[in-house]
This record gives C-alpha cells, structure tokens and sequence, in this order.
C-alpha cells in the first residue's frame, strides 16, 4: 500500500489487484445475488416440507379409529325369527332390528357407570356415542357368522366421530359445549371408558376398504369404492393409451413425411399437454355422455377422459425415447434385408422400451391424480355400492380417489378433514410407488449410447 | 490503487495510451509475467507438468502445439479463468509485475479487467455493439460520465480497427456482424478495460482467410500498447505474428525462445518434428 | 348379444383366421417354405387382422350411428352387420393367399394404417373439443345475448331464469389470482433455477432439484386441501383479519400463494434447462473481462435467455389460468370485483365446475354458459401456449 501510495506510477507489488471500494461493492452485491437464490431454493424446499406435514399431520391419525368394546347378545327370537339359521332368512331382518340389542347392551354399560365413576351416565347418552353406523357393522358380522346367533359375542363398535376427534384432541371440552351433537358428559363418560380399556384406538383397515358414508357418519367413511374407481380407471389408461401413444410416436417419429400435416399434429400434441385439464371434462361430459350417451359417474368415462389427457404426455416420452435409440441400429436391421417395419418392431422398440413404459407410469401417475376433469363426468356423485366385477363394473357408478377428497372436503362436519387428509396420503403413497418404480426402470433398464 | 489512479486520468479526460502506468514503470528487459512450476490438474488427471516462462512486455508470445498440448490450459492460468472449472487445480506460481497472482489477497475480478482474453469462437454478448464494448468499464466503473464512456468506446473501436464499418450501427446488435468484426469486436471488447496483458485463445481458428489476415494486422498494432500471448494451432500463423515462441507438448513445455530461432534452429528434437510435421 | 361377447368372438374369429392363414401358406408353398414371398406367419397376420379391424371398424361405426338410428343398435342388426363384415374381410384375405402373395407387405399397410389412425387421435380430440364447445356456445348465445356475457360485471345465475351472467368478474378473479400465483412463482422460480445452475455444487444440486420438482408431481387436489386447511385458515387469522381486511379463509390470497408454490417447479425447471442453453463461450467472455458471477449473469446470461424465460412465464400463466382445484377449494364462490386480496372471489374454472355439477338441464343458459367460459378459457390457453411454444422454440434454435 504505502508503496503504491508514495509511488503512484509504481505499479509493482500486490497491492494495485487487492480490490478497491468498488470491487468490495461488487463483491457484497454478489453475497447479495447468491443469498437470494439460496431463499429461493428453500422457499421451494420449505414449502414441499410444510405441505407434507400438514397433510400428514391432520391426515395420519384417519388411520386409527376409536372402538368401544361391548359385550351383545345375539338374540335368536330378533335376529332368525324362523330358527333355521338360513342365511337369506336372516338377510331379512333389516339393520334397524340390530339397534335395540345394541342399545340393551350399552344400557348394563351405562348402569355399571353410573354406579362408577360417572354418576350422570345415562343409556341414552352412552348410545349416543357409538356410531350410527353401528348395527349396520353387527348385521354384517351376523351374516358373516350366523352360527354365533344365540351367544353372546363381544363386539368392537366404532364410536362416533365426535367422540373419536376427542380421543385425537380435535375436539375439547370448550368446543364440545358449543356442539350440539355431543354432551360433555360423553366425554367424561370417554374419559372413564378408555381408563377401564373398554374404549381404545386401533388401526382402523375399514378406512381403506369401506365405502363412502353419509354426512352424519364420518367415522364409517372409507375409500373402497374410490380405489376401486381409481383402479379401474387407470386400467382403461393402461390399456388405451400405451398401444395408441407407441403407435402414434412410431409413425410421427419413423414414417410420418415430413410436411404441414406432421406439423400440424406435432404442435397440436405440444398444446394439447398443456390445455387446461377442466376442458377435458367438458369434452367427456359432452361427448361420451351427452352424445355417446354412455352412463353418468361410470369409471370408463372417466378412464376415457384421461386416456385423451394423458396420451400427448406418453406421445412426447415415447418419442424421445426412440429418437434416444442410434439410427445405426436400425440401418444395421435394414442392411441385412429387414423391412423398415420390422427393424422398427424388432430392434428400435424393443431398446426404446425402458424409456416409454418411465414415460407411462408417470402419465399413469398424472392421470390418478387429476380431479377436476372427473367433476363434471359425475364421479363426484355419492356412490356407497362397489362397482360390479370387470367388464361390467366399467359401467357402474364409482367415484376416484382425488375426487373422493374433494367430496370430503364439501361436507360440514370437521371429522371429514381427517378422512380427506388421510385419503390423500393414500394416494401420495400410490405416487410415490409409481415414481419410485419409474425412476426403477429409468436407472436399471435404460442405456446411454 | 492502479485502478484510483487510472480514474483519476480518465476523469481529467486524458485517454491517450499507452494507459498503463505499468508501461512506463516496468524496468527495461524485466519480464512483465513470470511462471515458475505451474501444474494444472482436471480432477485428476494431471494436464501441464511444472511449466516456467518469462514473458517480456509489449511483445507478442505465441504458443504452439499439438491439440491437448496444455497450450490454452496455461494461457487460461493467466487471468484465472480456470477457476471458473469446478474440478480444475493449479500449483505453483505465476506472477505478474512481481504479484504472485494465485496469491489468496489477489482479486480475481480486478486481476481480469488487467488480464483480458479473446477466446477461440467469437462470443458478443446478445446486446448492441456499442453495449458489448461499453461492458468492462461499466462494471469496472471505468467512466464517470457517459460522454467518456461513448469516447472510451470510440477509442476501443479505433484500435480494434473495426470503427469505420460500425460507426453507422452501434445500436444494432452485435450478433449481427461477420465472424471476423464479431472477433474485432471482441478484441475491441477486452481493451475498453483497459488491460495490460491481452490474451488470445486460437482467435482466429474460426475465422477466414481474409478476416484473419485482417485480425492478424491487428495484433501487431497492439503489441506496442500491450504485452500479447496468442494460442494458435498454425504455425505460420505464430511465425507472421509473434516475436517470441513457446512450443508445448504433452503438457510440458519444450522449448521457448525467439520465434525466428525456434523456427529455424530448434534447439529440441520435438519441437523439430513438430515444425517439419513428424508430430501434431 | 353384449358387445363383450361380440368382441370375444371377433378376437376367436381373428385367432382362427391366424392359424387357417399360415395352414394354407404351408399347404401353398408345396413343401418348400423358401418358395414362399413372406414367412408363414405374415399369412397368418394377414387373415387375422383384417378380420378384427373389418368387424371391430363396423362394430365402432355402427355404434356412433346408431345415436341417430337407434335400429342400427338392435340386438339382431348389430351384431349381424359385425360378423358379417368380419367374415367377409376372412373370406377375401384367406382367398388371396398363394406361394407369391406378398403377406408382409400387405399386413405392414394395415399396421402402418393403425398407426396412422393413432396419431389422428390427437387430432380428433383438438376438433372434437372445439367442436362440442362451440356447438354448446353456440345454443348458449341464442338464449343470451353475447355482449352481456362478455362485458356483463354482474354474475348471478338464477336457476328460474333472468339470470346475469356476465363473465367480468370471473375474468377478474381469475386474472387477480393468477397475478398472484406468478407474483410468487416467478421470482422464486427462476433465483432458485440461477442458483441451481450457477452456483450450486453437483452434490447440492442433486438434492434440491428432485425435491422442488416433487413440487410438480404433487396433485392440485393436494394443494387445493393444502389452501384450505392450512393457508387458508392461516392467512385469516394472522393478516386479514387482525389488518381488518375481511374474515374469509378462502381468498384470491389463499388460492393465489398456494398456486404459485405449485408453479415454481414449473418456472424453475423451464428456467433451468432455458439458462444451461446460454453457451458457457458467453460466460467466459464477461468473466474474461473481470466480471463477477452475478453481473455476468444479470448483464449477459439472462439477456441472453431472455425470450425463453418469457416463454417459460407465458406457459406458467396458462397453467394458472386454466387451473382448477386450488380455486375451487382456495378462492371461493362469489363472484366480486374486489381490490382486496384477501376477500374471496370467484374464478371461470370454479364457475364451469358450479354450473356442470348437481342437477343440469342442458336446455337452460345457466348450463350452457359453462361451455361458453369453457371455450373461452381454451382459447385464452391455447393463445398463451402456442406463443409460448413459439417463443422457445425460436429461443432453442438460436442457440443449436
């Protein structure tokens, strides 16, 4: 420094490349700049975190459920009036008929109580803690066991879902003052059942297999229907837009000529991957069920919708795929006397494999998670029977999995964010399996040449 | 310091060069660059094997070679620009006017704006020809006032020998001259800053005859204001340019001396073959 | 008959005309399979997809027909004309095999057909699209006069008729909101796709890359649920209201943040592949000349990408136009024209939801209005992605 000072025409030693007042500007604009886009990275990656966790967080605990644990007798004169234990005999004996044995059981529960620890205890409040679902979920072990009428069994109810928030600490005694639809006395009645184990939590499967449930049930809604519907629907997909996708790639990416019609499709394709995914239901509803006149809610519809959405996705991969595999390949097929369809079908499709089934699953992936289309085909409706078995059950009213959460989320009663977050988690877990098995085949199957 | 006072002679408008108060300062004879054992590794394969060079002011030094001789990798030493590869490390020491420039005090940023480069393809930046030159002191904040940038443009222009074919399109972009303005431009580009040292990475390899010829003229115009080292693959090229010649091969340097006796009595076989085309 | 059945005895009949195919062509070769022009199998192929294809085209076609000829549906007629056509296309092909027929081209032809007819699909569905929309609008704008629907500020549709059902504040809803969603996407994008690019080492881009990009494989009905447990309730408890500036979960706000979370992958990942397009020649060259990272970027590498991150933004903005489920369960239902962010508001997407779902009479112009939002909001998109798509194509070959 003093050297450059006492010498300004000097222009030896390091001093004259230390930076000056400008450079160390320059350089805090450049902290600067480079802090910016670490925020940014971590608004992305904190975002992706806080929406995991508030899905998880208000969505795991729908896979528990509250029981009450209840000693029933089964009374042989209510529930086989005709004493042959015939099945289709006892069939008609409809659910309301299983409510008073309920009911009696509950009362010897509400007086063993009332003696107890809760004095207020009654049976009407007590059996207004289980599940309206309750004698449905009896008839259908009855039928399940009729050799069992005449004893007395014990039985696991659900409880109801206000009872069951509380239990998860959803729902306090402040806000159960203002509810209508529970008695604070229920809960000190909860809290004295769960201390004797008569009532617990436990993994609750029927949350994944049951189908819908009305309003005033949420503790009996499940997801059969939905993933059966889901399931079919990405059946159809499959089926449809695989073979019509490769076959559209090979002829625009081998055979098509190139001139304004192969233009016309190709930015065609471009667009329609991006053309909003709500104007393919007003296609569906349009077409298939106001002209076609195929069945409202019906899961081939909804695959038929989706088919048309997903095919450009699947087009696009499956024509890098094969624009991956070297044309060496396919002239070595021709310089042997193969016909250019048969390199094709023998050399290029085989190697280009990999790549296109990476490209289906994700297209599948995209397809279960779309909702909006699906509303306005009717899968919205309330669906509670499981469609028939394939092909038929095509023609049934289902619903889907997204659009099972859409249904939750319309209804009033706050147990059902439960059921919407944990439906969710069902089916991020469905992508997360088919990414992982994309990304799979993607490391395992495909070559770099 | 350099940087103060070359303001302070732009502020009072005086922009004839030599601008350099290194030009005046340096001892006659004393070399302006001084390499000792420089070695470059790409991870780790080992790419220059302790090269040690002086380069003497206000001449032009050509290095030759066959490709992958490590020729461009040691002019990029020179202005750092191998820190721009990740993977990329250099030992040993190379000094400029005495400053050891891989010292860690030294600013990488103002080592540049002292150390220019003009690389191999032509590379304007997608804006008009008048921004492309007026870059470097703007972000150097060469210029106080925008009449001294516009002059300072001028004058960069003149020297680059390109201002009378763009005087009538400044505003047009840059993108849109031949290869051989936009490699002028470049050049033109790299003394706006005011550099002591000129590099040149193959700067006319993709350029024609004629344009050559013309860049070529050129780079002897600079010689007098500024110390040059040119990357070249032709070897008349070095021999109609350049006062002194290295030759490199295989990473190391070979031999270095004047061009007129490295071109007609090398005192290394290799680089005999090289000249006679046995290797290369 | 069902049709299943139907299509199980077509597939019979095909794998039948298979096996009699490549009898016949041993039986026509005499012994020596060289002498025939194709392997015995192409024989094969030949009968058995001509078949399929003859009673498969006449089942498809009879079944679009009969929509307007209900007789072509019969249970005798249809399945008769099928079969008929099937045996028919049996008959001729299983005729022309001989020791010269040249099988192999004659079963290519078909396929390379197939083909063909597969990449129409795409096609098919564009026309078909602007097809049923327009044909909807069309009786949509014999009920209602058109100006009011497009310069109407008021929408109340009122299911026993008179309703207004102007599109202006749908329009602006969805407009506001989208401002919102790239208000965020695009700042926070395209720094994370510089930094990701510029900066980052490989070992910290491989990390955050894929976990932004889960971002983008993350269903919008996640999203949707995500705005309205937990921004929702978030933004109204914590800044509308104590700000005093309304008490809706639900808001333009709302649906807007969510929505631009889901973009940044988008913008991001356009933006990243956009930027690595910039030749590393055009860096040097400012670095060369002692420019710090960030002025080479700022002056030369995002000039350069410029007309690609336009692109990338245009292609977001359709996205955020046209989406659907972050409004429906984010923004609300009331139609408003509202400065305020934080009031809830009404978008064209909800509005074609509402009025297609529950009970829908395709007669009245409370229906029909939503195929007339809906071909609008088509051609909003598609004008936005087909200049997007311009945009960087133009962008990618500058620099090929």
């Amino acid at each position: 420094m003093t050297d450059a000072v006492t010498n300004p025409a000097q222009n030896t030693g390091p001093a004259p490349m230390q930076p000056s007042a400008l450079t160390k500007r320059r350089y805090a604009a450049e902290r600067r700049f480079k802090a910016y886009g670490v925020g940014a990275v971590a608004i992305g990656v904190i975002a992706l975190l806080l929406l995991l966790t508030s899905i998880l967080s208000r969505g795991l605990p729908a896979f528990t459920q509250t029981f009450i644990r209840a000693d029933i007798y089964l009374a042989p004169q209510v529930l086989d009036p005709k004493g042959n234990r015939d099945r289709d005999d006892i069939a008609k004996v409809m659910t309301f008929s299983y409510t008073p044995l309920i009911k009696d059981s509950l009362a010897s529960l509400a007086n063993e109580l009332k003696d107890g620890p809760v004095p207020q205890a009654t049976p009407a409040l007590l059996a207004g803690m289980v599940s309206g679902a309750a004698n449905a979920q009896l008839r259908d072990y009855v039928l399940a066991h009729p050799d069992e009428i005449g004893k007395t069994v014990a039985f696991e109810f659900l409880a109801n879902a206000r009872i069951d928030q509380y239990l998860k600490g959803n729902v306090t005694r402040e806000s159960a003052a203002a509810d209508s639809k529970v008695d604070p006395t229920q809960l000190d009645i909860a809290d004295a059942l769960v201390k004797q184990g008569i009532m617990s939590k436990r993994f609750n499967p029927a949350f994944i297999t049951n189908p819908d449930a009305s309003e005033n049930r949420p503790e009996a809604a499940g997801l059969g229907v939905a993933l059966l519907g889901s399931a079919y629907m990405m059946l159809i997909v499959l089926v449809l837009s695989l073979p019509i996708g490769v076959a559209a790639s090979i002829y625009l990416e081998e055979f098509a000529p190139k001139n304004w019609i192969t233009d016309v499709i190709e930015v065609n394709i471009s667009n329609l991957a991006a053309v909003p995914s709500i104007v393919f239901g007003i296609l569906g509803l349009a077409i298939f069920i106001n002209f076609m006149h195929l069945p409202n809610s019906a899961p081939i519809v909804g695959g038929l919708v989706l088919t048309l959405m997903t095919l450009p996705t699947i087009i696009i991969s499956t024509r890098a795929s094969l624009k991956s595999v070297p044309p060496s390949i396919k002239e070595a097929a021709l310089g042997v006397g193969a016909s250019k369809m048969q390199s094709i079908f023998h050399h290029v499709l085989p190697l280009a494999m990999p790549g296109i089934l990476t490209g289906t699953i994700i297209g599948l992936a995209q397809a279960l998670g779309e909702t909006a289309p699906l509303l306005l085909i009717g899968m919205v409706a309330f669906v509670r029977d499981y469609p028939g078995p394939l092909p038929g059950g095509l023609l049934d009213p289902a619903t889907g999995l997204p659009v099972q959460v859409y249904n939750f989320t319309q209804r009033a009663d706050p147990a059902f964010v439960e059921r919407a977050s944990g439906a969710i988690i069902v089916l991020l877990a469905f992508l997360v399996v088919m990414n992982a098995i994309a990304i799979f085949l993607r490391q395992r199957l495909e070559r770099t040449w | 310091m350099t940087l103060v006072d070359e303001k302070a002679q732009t502020a009072s408008g005086t922009l004839v060069y030599p601008a350099t108060p290194a030009a005046a300062a340096a001892a006659p004879g004393k070399p302006k660059i001084q390499a000792r054992g420089v070695e470059v590794f790409y991870g780790e394969k080992q790419a220059l094997f302790g090269v040690s060079i002086d380069i003497p002011q206000h001449q032009v030094t050509s290095f030759i070679g066959p490709s992958g001789c490590g020729k461009s990798t040691f002019l990029r030493c020179i202005n750092r620009m191998n820190d721009t590869i990740p993977i990329c490390r250099v030992s040993g020491s190379i000094e400029i006017d005495n400053a050891d420039i891989y010292d860690p005090r030294i600013d990488v940023v103002e080592l540049r704006a002292r150390v220019g480069m003009v690389f191999q393809k032509p590379n304007p930046f997608p804006k008009s020809i008048f921004e492309n030159v007026a870059y470097g002191p703007k972000i150097h904040g060469l210029t106080r006032s925008k009449s001294e940038l516009e002059e300072l443009v001028t004058s960069s222009l003149k020297r680059a020998g390109l201002w009378n074919e763009v005087k009538d399109r400044l505003h047009e972009p840059g993108t849109g001259l031949s290869g051989g303005q936009q490699q002028r431009l470049c050049i033109a580009r790299a003394i706006a800053t005011k550099p002591e040292v000129v590099l040149m990475d193959e700067p006319c390899s993709a350029l024609d005859p004629i344009a050559t010829a013309i860049v070529e003229e050129l780079i002897d115009e600079l010689r007098s204001n500024y110390t040059i080292i040119i990357v070249t693959h032709s070897m008349q090229q070095a021999a109609r340019v350049s006062q002194r010649t290295a030759f490199f091969h295989l990473g190391k340097l070979i031999e270095e001396g004047r061009t007129e006796d490295i071109f007609s009595n090398p005192r290394e076989k290799q680089t005999e073959d090289y000249i006679t085309g046995k290797i290369g | 008959m069902s049709a299943t059945l139907l299509f199980l005895i077509l597939c019979a009949l095909a794998a039948a005309g298979f096996l009699i195919g490549r009898y016949k062509a041993i039986s026509a070769a005499g012994g020596d399979l060289r002498s025939l022009h194709s392997l015995t199998h192409y024989h094969g192929w030949g009968i058995a997809l001509a078949t399929f294809l003859a009673g498969l085209t006449v089942l498809v076609g009879l079944s679009l027909a009969s929509s307007a000829f209900p007789a072509l549906a019969g249970p005798i007629v249809l399945p008769g004309v099928v079969l008929v056509a099937a045996v028919a296309a049996f008959v001729v092909s299983y005729l022309r095999i001989e020791r010269d027929f040249r099988a192999r081209n004659y079963v290519e032809a078909m396929v390379l057909g197939l083909l063909m007819l597969a990449s129409s699909i795409a096609i098919l569905t564009t026309v078909s699209i602007v097809l049923s929309m327009l044909f909807e609008t069309a009786r949509f704008f014999q009920q209602y006069s058109w100006t009011s629907f497009f310069f109407g500020a008021e929408w109340s549709p009122n299911f026993r008729g008179n309703s207004n059902l102007g599109m202006l504040p749908l329009l602006w809803g969805t407009l506001y909101v989208s401002f919102i969603a790239l208000a965020v996407a695009v700042p926070v994008g395209l720094f994370a796709a510089i930094y990701l690019v510029e900066y980052a080492t490989p070992r910290f881009r491989s990390m955050a890359k894929p976990a932004i990009e889960i971002l983008a494989g993350i269903p919008t009905i996640v999203y949707g649920l995500f705005a309205l447990i937990t921004v929702g309730p978030i933004l109204r408890d914590y800044f509308a209201s104590p700000l005093g500036l309304g008490q809706s979960s639900a808001s333009v706000m709302t649906a807007g943040l969510v929505m631009g979370i889901m973009l940044i992958p988008f913008v991001s990942s356009l933006s990243d592949d956009i930027i690595n397009a910039v030749p590393r020649t055009m860096r040097d060259g400012s670095l060369g000349l002692g420019a710090t990272k960030s002025e080479t970027i700022k002056r030369v590498v995002i000039p350069a990408a410029l007309p690609g991150i336009v692109g990338a933004i245009l292609l977001a903005a359709s996205r955020a136009i046209g989406e659907t489920m972050i409004v429906v369960l984010g923004a609300g239902a009331a139609a408003r024209m509202s400065l305020n962010p934080f009031e809830a508001m009404t978008t064209v997407t909800v509005k074609i939801v509402s009025q297609l779902t529950g009970d829908t009479d395709f007669a009245s112009p409370e229906t029909l209005v939503a195929f007339a939002l809906g071909i609008t909001l088509f051609a909003f998109t598609l004008g936005l992605n087909v200049l997007a798509l311009y945009i960087v194509r133009r962008y990618r070959e500058q620099y090929e």
